[in-house]
C-alpha cells in the first residue's frame, strides 16, 4: 500500500547538486530564523525583521554594482542599518516603527539607484529579480561555509544573552531594576537579527528571509509558552516547510506549464502560513462554542 | 523639463503627493508605518498576476491592496498586529514570485513596477489616479475626527462607541487606495517613503494636528517636484530621490526640534 518514493521525490532528486545544498541552506537559515524569530515576535520587532532583509538587498545591489560578493555586500548593508535604526531610536516602543520605516525607505531609494547603475553597467536586467526573489536551487555551494559560520555565531550571541534579552524582551522596567543594561541588550538583539535576516535573505531571497522569521516563530508561540520550546517548534516547522518546499518546487516541473518550475519560495510561504493558521484553528473553534 | 510628455508626470505626482501626504500622516500617527510598507509592497504581486493573465494592472494592484488590507484586519483581530502584517505580506509576495515565474517576459517591468516610472505615465493615466486621489481623500475627510480620536486615544474612541477595529479596517483601505494609485507612479517600494518620511519631519515642527497635516502634504509636494526634477536633469531613477529627500526631511524635522528644544 505504501506510495512509491518515486512519485514523491521526483526523478534525480537524491542525486541533483543544487538540490544538495539548497537542502543544506534552507536548514541552517531555518534553524536561524527560528531561534531569532521567537524573539522577534515576542519583542514586537516584525518589522525591523522584514525591513533589514529588505535594505540587505540595497547592499546586495551594492556588491552587484562593485562586482564583490553578494554575501558582503548584505551582511555590511543590514548590520549598517541595525546600526542606524538603533541611534535613530528602535529602543522606544513608540517610536520604532518610525524608525524602522524611514531607514527601510532610505535604503530603498539607495537600491533604486543601485539597481539602476548595475543593470546599467552590466547591461543585465536580471539582478533585480535574483536580489529580490532569490532561490533556493541557485545558491553558489561555496558560500555555504560563510552562512554556516555567520548563522553560528549569530545563534551563539542569542545563546549568551538569552536570559537577560528574554527579561528585558517581557518587561523593560523590571530587567532594568535588576541591573540589567536594556539598551545594550537590544542593541546587541538588533546585530544578530541583522545578521541572521542577511543570510536569509542572501540565500533564500529578502522575500522569505522574512516569512521563516517570523511564521515559524509565530506558530510555535500559539503553540508553547516556553521560550525554549517554542524555539525548537519554530526551527523545527521552518527545517520542515523548506525541505517539503524543495520537494514540491522540483517535483512542480512536470506540473503545468511543463517544464517550468515554480518557484521554491512560494511554496515554503504557502507552508509556513499553513502552519501558523492550523496552529490558531483550536482557538478560533473554541471561541465559536 | 516642462514638455508634453512631462505635464502628464507632474500632474500625476502632485496628486500623489498631496495623498500621500495626508493618509501618511494618519500612518505616523497611528505607528501604523509597517501596514504602510506591507500593503503597496505586497500589491505588487497583484501587478505580478495582471500582467499574468493579461489583465489591466490597475485591477491587480487594487485587487491584491485590497486583499492585503483585509488580510491583515482579520489576522490580525485576534492577534499580533505586526505577526498579521509580516505574515500578509509575505503570502502576497511568496505569490508574486509564483506569478513572476510562471509569465517569463516579464522581468525588465519589475524593476519600474518596485521603484516607479514616473517619465513613463500616458495621459489615460492621469483620470484613474484624480479619482482614486478623490475617494482617498474624501474618506480621510470624512473619518477625520473619529479616526483622529481613535489613533490618538484609542480607550476614548472605544467610550465614544467608535470602534477602533472599524476605524483600522477603514486606515488599511486608505492606504489600498492609495497603493492602487501611487504604485504605477513611484513604485511599490517608495511610496512608502513617501508616506512616512514627510508625516514624519512634519510633526517635529507642530503639535497641532491640522498644520502638521497640512506641512506633511507640502513636504511631500517638495520631495516628489525636487525628485522629478532631479531624476530629468540627471537621468538617475526618480525612486532614488523620492526617498533620499523623504528621509532627509525627516533628519531636518529632528533636527529642528532639538534645536528649538534647546
Amino acid at each position: 500500500m505504501s506510495v512509491p518514493l518515486a512519485t514523491v521525490f521526483g526523478h534525480g532528486f537524491f542525486a541533483s547538486g543544487p538540490v544538495h545544498t539548497a537542502l543544506a541552506v534552507g536548514a541552517t537559515a531555518a534553524i536561524v530564523s527560528g531561534t531569532v524569530g521567537v524573539f522577534a515576535v515576542i519583542r514586537g520587532q516584525s518589522f525591523a525583521g522584514e525591513a533589514l532583509s529588505d535594505i540587505g538587498a540595497a547592499g546586495g545591489s551594492a556588491a552587484f554594482l562593485a562586482g564583490v560578493g553578494a554575501l558582503w555586500g548584505f551582511l555590511a548593508s543590514a548590520v549598517g542599518a541595525a546600526a542606524v535604526m538603533e541611534l535613530i531610536g528602535i529602543q522606544r516602543p513608540r517610536g520604532r516603527d518610525l524608525a524602522t520605516g524611514i531607514v527601510l525607505g532610505a535604503s530603498l531609494g539607495i537600491a533604486a539607484l543601485l539597481l539602476y547603475l548595475g543593470t546599467t553597467v552590466r547591461s543585465t536586467t536580471g539582478a533585480t529579480v535574483t536580489i529580490l526573489f532569490g532561490s533556493l536551487f541557485a545558491v553558489d555551494p561555496g558560500t555555504i561555509p560563510a552562512i554556516v559560520a555567520f548563522s553560528a555565531l549569530a545563534l551563539a550571541v542569542i545563546m549568551l544573552v538569552q536570559r537577560p534579552l528574554l527579561l528585558s524582551s517581557l518587561s523593560p522596567e523590571l530587567a532594568a531594576a535588576r541591573g540589567i543594561r536594556v539598551r545594550v541588550i537590544g542593541a546587541t538583539y538588533l546585530l544578530a537579527l541583522a545578521v541572521a535576516v542577511a543570510l536569509a535573505a542572501l540565500s533564500i531571497g529578502a522575500i522569505l528571509g522574512t516569512a521563516l522569521l517570523i511564521g515559524p516563530a509565530a506558530t510555535a508561540l500559539r503553540l508553547t509558552s516556553r521560550p525554549g520550546r517554542a524555539i525548537a517548534i519554530a526551527a523545527a516547522i521552518g527545517m520542515a516547510a523548506t525541505w517539503l518546499g524543495i520537494v514540491l518546487a522540483y517535483d512542480s516541473f512536470y506540473w503545468p506549464p511543463r517544464g517550468h518550475g515554480w518557484p521554491v519560495s512560494f511554496f515554503v510561504v504557502a507552508l509556513v502560513l499553513m502552519a501558523y493558521l492550523v496552529a490558531r484553528l483550536p482557538a478560533m473553534v473554541r471561541r465559536n462554542h | 523639463m516642462f514638455h508634453g510628455f512631462m505635464v502628464n508626470a507632474w500632474t500625476v505626482a502632485t496628486i500623489v503627493a498631496v495623498v500621500a501626504g495626508i493618509v501618511g500622516f494618519f500612518a505616523v500617527l497611528r505607528g501604523s508605518a509597517f501596514a504602510a510598507h506591507a500593503i503597496p509592497n505586497g500589491s505588487f504581486a497583484g501587478a505580478a498576476g495582471a500582467a499574468l493573465i493579461g489583465v489591466n494592472t490597475l485591477i491587480g494592484l487594487g485587487a491584491f491592496s485590497l486583499l492585503g488590507a483585509l488580510g491583515i484586519s482579520a489576522l490580525g483581530r485576534r492577534g499580533r498586529q505586526d505577526v498579521a502584517t509580516a505574515l500578509t505580506l509575505t503570502l502576497m509576495l511568496g505569490l508574486g514570485a509564483l506569478f513572476l515565474s510562471l509569465s517569463n517576459e516579464f522581468a525588465p517591468q519589475v524593476y519600474s513596477l518596485l521603484f516607479g516610472e514616473v517619465l513613463g505615465i500616458s495621459s489615460n493615466d492621469v483620470v484613474p489616479t484624480a479619482a482614486l486621489a478623490a475617494a482617498a481623500v474624501a474618506v480621510m475627510l470624512l473619518l477625520y475626527r473619529p479616526l483622529m480620536l481613535s489613533s490618538v486615544l484609542a480607550d476614548v474612541g472605544e467610550a465614544r462607541g467608535i470602534s477602533s477595529v472599524a476605524m483600522q479596517l477603514c486606515f488599511l483601505l486608505a492606504i489600498a487606495l492609495v497603493t492602487t494609485m501611487t504604485v504605477p507612479v513611484v513604485g511599490t517600494l517608495l511610496i512608502f517613503s513617501l508616506m512616512i518620511g514627510p508625516p514624519a519631519a512634519a510633526r517635529s515642527f507642530t503639535d497641532r494636528a491640522g498644520v502638521a497635516m497640512a506641512l506633511s502634504v507640502a513636504f511631500a509636494l517638495i520631495a516628489v517636484w525636487a525628485a522629478i526634477a532631479c531624476s530629468y536633469a540627471t537621468n538617475y531613477p526618480v525612486g532614488f530621490f523620492v526617498g533620499s529627500i523623504s528621509a532627509a526631511s525627516f533628519v531636518v524635522g529632528r533636527a529642528w526640534a532639538a534645536f528649538t528644544r534647546r
